[in-house]
């Protein structure tokens, strides 16, 4: 359960005496993240305050055959900051600067410990843009979006954070550094392991630095919304809009039982008796943002959105996302525990999936309220239960498995934008198949042989 | 471990509002506390986490759990920004009180708040004689500020800058009151609080110049105690009953419309947390839960109710005698802008001075790191956020800084005067005050 007393004294050389947490409630402290899983209290707390710190921990823990489970703010959904019992955390929020920001060549570099909404910021006053913008935000690390490869709404016209990943500094399991990528919009120089590394949730490496992508900001937006009295007529409208050539930025969806739970909460003024509610936004050249907002007005009127609403200023801009951004909120506050999906399917069967996700809802006797990016077929089944009633705990098991079948059955996938981590590794197979598995241990044996790098995540023990 | 069941037991009761948090983690981007060290049991989250696992039986250390528990400016800044709303600083109370049940007050504690503030006369009459024997052990530390600080006691208080105790304090001049109603047709219940009445007895009789001008009835009961929040922000719930036991009889006295505070964390605390914490089924509780709706903070009482506005600029500087020319700028205390939802109010109780120009500070509303005990068990970590607040202060360009909350005023002062900046601290309605002659 506890480290030797001589790896405590060597990490704390490395990191300061302050730098290493070992008391009890340190530990329970880092046991845990955003997911609904049982803690593992970890045998330490681990702070490194520089590059060189982080290969020289990473290296004793290989020696002494410790398990290092890297932890940037602890929002994980999928377990992956969930540490191994006689593991270190490896907390990364000491290494939070901006090394460089390059207005020239569009690229900023950064340690892995920097907050996502602030670096977005100081991106905004240098008058570049950093797209993703997953829910975390306010608080997530960049480093943690990496080895999530984290979404947001912006995910379909902008992508999600791998699109941005230029290039990235990480320290193997044997504490020895490695470079792939390049300041260059172009670079095949080598294995594209920061592609391996985006994703690879702790697994194969731990970031020191990453370079990120930057791109010039849209000039104007136009964000409206649309109401339907069935899912159907939404999901055609965002099909119809894509077949017109039309990219928004944000394309989101909410059903009626989040509808509700919004207007229930904060009294936006929401139809009650709406089937499904898209948020749309276009951005881009002031003149493109008119035409494009114009058709798809016209779209969503053709395939019998029953009312529209556009924002015509900043405030009622604010006001139509509010209702999306109340959503997990509103949710949130019906029940103790709330069990966030992120199953993903191609979007033109979000229509089966929303009527799957019904189905699965009435069979497990759950509520479910979806809501997310229509634009990109990443909706966010959200199971209200609670926890503690073992019963209704079963049936939200088996409900969350059979939501995972339906997803696949459509062509989908088990995670858009939260990870595998522990919550999901057993259902891998089902999606890639054993020797997809199989391939990834080998790799993972290969590059890691005392299995010390958030041992257990994605592909299992 | 049967002890710990013990604990756990008493746990129970807040164990449904623990379940409400999920972990999401999002504390972690308001906490003024986190912000400073990083550390996830400094922030919302990790403090829930370590109360649930204390009510499964599951840790062990108490005591570590206690002091991280206790390591929070209980603003409410979290709470104000909690996607599943949980109700963060109930729990907070209510877990401080059952650990402080089972693991026991500090001695020193237990002397000030068993020994002194749950007596308010032994308190006043201790303060009073402090107040005189205070330039002894105290040295002027930065004349703009009129603060003093204390090598011989800074084992104690640190390099803290202080005010000095009043000369006389507040209850000294006006003991009690009883106005009837005047031309406004409203009488009030006026509760001045511990900080004005020893350490700014200005606030107080700018309040009641500010009843007189707009014919305000004013109830002030005699021997008034203190709120009662200091007590149970330390857990201890028995000295909390006495005063608040204590409070509710004198004002249950008289009628009134509305029970008016100068101070901000006074107004929170009778208005949340007596209905809240006052023991199940008490005479209190029920007094309590009739008083919150009328309880108010000056500047919501004077804006809301009594239909003050921002004056025009036409007759600009005319009224104002201190703050002629001047440019103000606010802090939002907490406890009313997170715990009450009161911002507009002061800002446009210091517009209503003509005679001086207000501008907003960036970060107004962050709490500037006092959070009572806190700041007296964590003073370098409360003096790092302060120095925050101080840096919003002097880049807004301000030469007064007003708040509503004279421990906001005290903190700072601290931070101001430790630098020597030349910014006056003020009350809102002492800016407000000045425009009205006597």
């Amino acid at each position: 359960m506890s480290l030797s007393s001589s790896l405590i004294s060597e990490l704390q050389q490395i990191c300061g005496e302050n730098g290493v947490m070992t008391s009890e409630v340190d530990r329970q402290n880092y046991s845990y993240d955003a997911a609904v899983l049982e803690p593992t209290i970890p045998a330490a707390v681990i702070r490194p305050n520089s590059k060189e710190s982080i290969g020289k921990v990473i290296s004793l823990c290989n020696d002494s055959g410790t398990p290092v489970t890297v932890r940037g703010a602890g929002t994980n959904l999928s377990g992956g900051t969930i540490p191994n019992k006689n593991g270190i955390v490896l907390l990364t929020n000491r290494m939070n600067r901006i090394i460089e920001l390059n207005e020239t060549d569009m690229y900023v570099r950064v340690e892995p410990g920097v907050v996502t909404a602030d670096l977005a910021a100081q991106v905004a006053a240098k008058g570049l843009f950093y797209p993703p913008d997953p829910g975390s935000q306010a608080v997530s690390t960049i480093g943690g979006n990496v080895a999530e490869n984290a979404g947001g709404l912006r995910g379909f016209k902008y992508g999600v954070t791998k699109d941005y990943v230029m290039s990235v500094e990480f320290f193997d399991a044997l504490g020895r550094k490695v470079t792939s990528g390049s300041k260059t919009v172009k670079c095949v120089t080598g294995y594209n392991l920061a592609g391996l590394m985006t994703a690879s949730e702790g697994t194969l490496g731990v970031f020191s630095e990453i370079t990120l992508k930057l791109i010039p900001p849209p000039a104007a937006s136009k964000a409206m919304m649309a109401v339907y009295d069935s899912v159907e007529a939404a999901t055609q409208t965002v099909a119809a809009i894509i077949a017109d050539k039309i990219v928004p930025c944000t394309l989101e969806f909410l059903d009626n039982f989040t509808i509700n739970a919004v207007e229930d909460f904060s009294n936006v003024g929401l139809p009650r008796d709406a089937k499904a509610l898209l948020l749309i936004e276009v951005d881009g050249h002031p003149a493109q943002v008119a035409e494009d907002g114009e058709r798809v007005e016209q779209i969503c009127k053709k395939l019998g959105a029953r009312a529209i609403q556009v924002a015509r200023n900043e405030a009622e801009k604010d006001k139509v996302w509010e209702a999306r951004r109340a959503a997990l909120s509103a949710l949130a506050r019906l029940k103790p525990t709330l069990v966030l999906e992120d199953a993903t399917v191609p979007r033109s069967k979000i229509p089966d999936m929303v009527d799957a996700v019904e189905k699965l809802a009435q069979k497990y006797d759950i509520p479910i309220g979806t809501f997310g990016h229509a634009g990109d077929g990443n909706l966010h089944p959200t199971l209200l239960t609670d926890r503690r009633d073992p019963a209704q705990w079963e049936r939200v098991e088996h409900c969350v498995a059979d939501l995972f079948d339906a997803a696949l059955s459509l062509g989908g996938t088990l995670s858009g934008e939260h990870g595998i981590g522990i919550a999901k590794a057993g259902f891998m197979k089902n999606e890639v198949g054993q020797s997809s598995i199989d391939f990834s241990r080998t790799m993972k044996a290969a590059i890691d042989p005392n299995n010390i790098l958030n041992p257990g995540k994605i592909i299992g023990q | 471990m049967s002890e710990l069941n013990k604990l756990a037991k008493s746990l129970k009761e807040i164990e449904n509002q623990l379940t409400d948090c999920m972990k999401c983690g999002m504390c972690q981007a308001v906490c003024p506390v986190f912000k400073q060290t990083g550390d996830e049991g400094d922030v919302a989250r990790g403090k829930i986490f370590l109360l649930e696992r204390l009510a499964e039986e599951m840790l062990t250390d108490a005591k570590g759990a206690k002091t991280r528990i206790e390591k929070c400016l209980m603003c409410g800044t979290c709470a104000a920004n909690c996607p599943s709303g949980v109700k963060i600083l109930e729990i907070f109370l209510k877990a401080r009180a059952a650990l402080t049940e089972y693991i026991g007050l500090s001695p020193v504690k237990k002397l000030i708040f068993r020994g002194m503030l749950k007596h308010p006369e032994r308190m006043d009459a201790l303060v009073e004689t402090a107040s005189r024997f205070q330039n002894l052990g105290t040295s002027k530390a930065e004349p703009n500020q009129g603060t003093r600080c204390s090598k011989l006691l800074s084992g104690i208080i640190g390099n803290r800058h202080f005010l000095p105790l009043a000369r006389t304090p507040f209850h000294k001049t006006v003991p009690a009151l009883n106005i009837p109603a005047g031309r406004s047709g409203l009488k009030v219940a006026f509760f001045p609080g511990c900080v004005t009445d020893k350490m700014n007895p200005e606030i107080g009789e700018a309040v009641l110049k500010v009843f007189k001008h707009h014919g305000v009835g004013v109830f002030m009961p005699k021997g008034q105690a203190c709120c009662g929040i200091p007590a149970l922000a330390s857990g201890e719930r028995n000295t909390f009953d006495t005063l608040l036991a204590h409070n509710a009889a004198l004002f249950a006295k008289e009628q009134f419309d509305y029970l008016i505070t100068p101070c901000a964390t006074c107004t929170a605390t009778i208005k949340e947390i007596w209905p809240m914490m006052a023991e199940k089924d008490s005479i209190e509780k029920c007094r309590a839960k009739q008083w919150a709706p009328k309880t108010m903070d000056i500047s919501q009482f004077l804006v809301d109710v009594l239909q003050v506005a921002p004056a025009q600029k036409s007759d600009a500087g005319s009224e104002s005698i201190e703050f002629a020319g001047d440019t103000v700028t606010y802090h939002d205390p907490c406890h009313l802008a997170k715990s009450l939802k009161v911002k507009s109010q002061p800002r446009d109780l210091i517009r209503a001075n003509a005679g001086c120009t207000f501008v907003e500070m960036a970060g107004a509303d962050v709490c500037c790191g006092n959070g009572g005990s806190f700041n007296l068990q964590n003073y370098d970590l409360s003096k790092q956020i302060g120095m925050e607040k101080r840096q919003n202060i002097l880049t807004s360009g301000a030469r007064t800084v007003a708040t509503s909350c004279p421990a906001c005023m005290m903190q700072i002062r601290d931070v101001l005067s430790q630098n020597h900046d030349r910014v006056k601290v003020r009350h809102v309605i002492e800016i407000y005050a000045d425009t009205i002659k006597c």
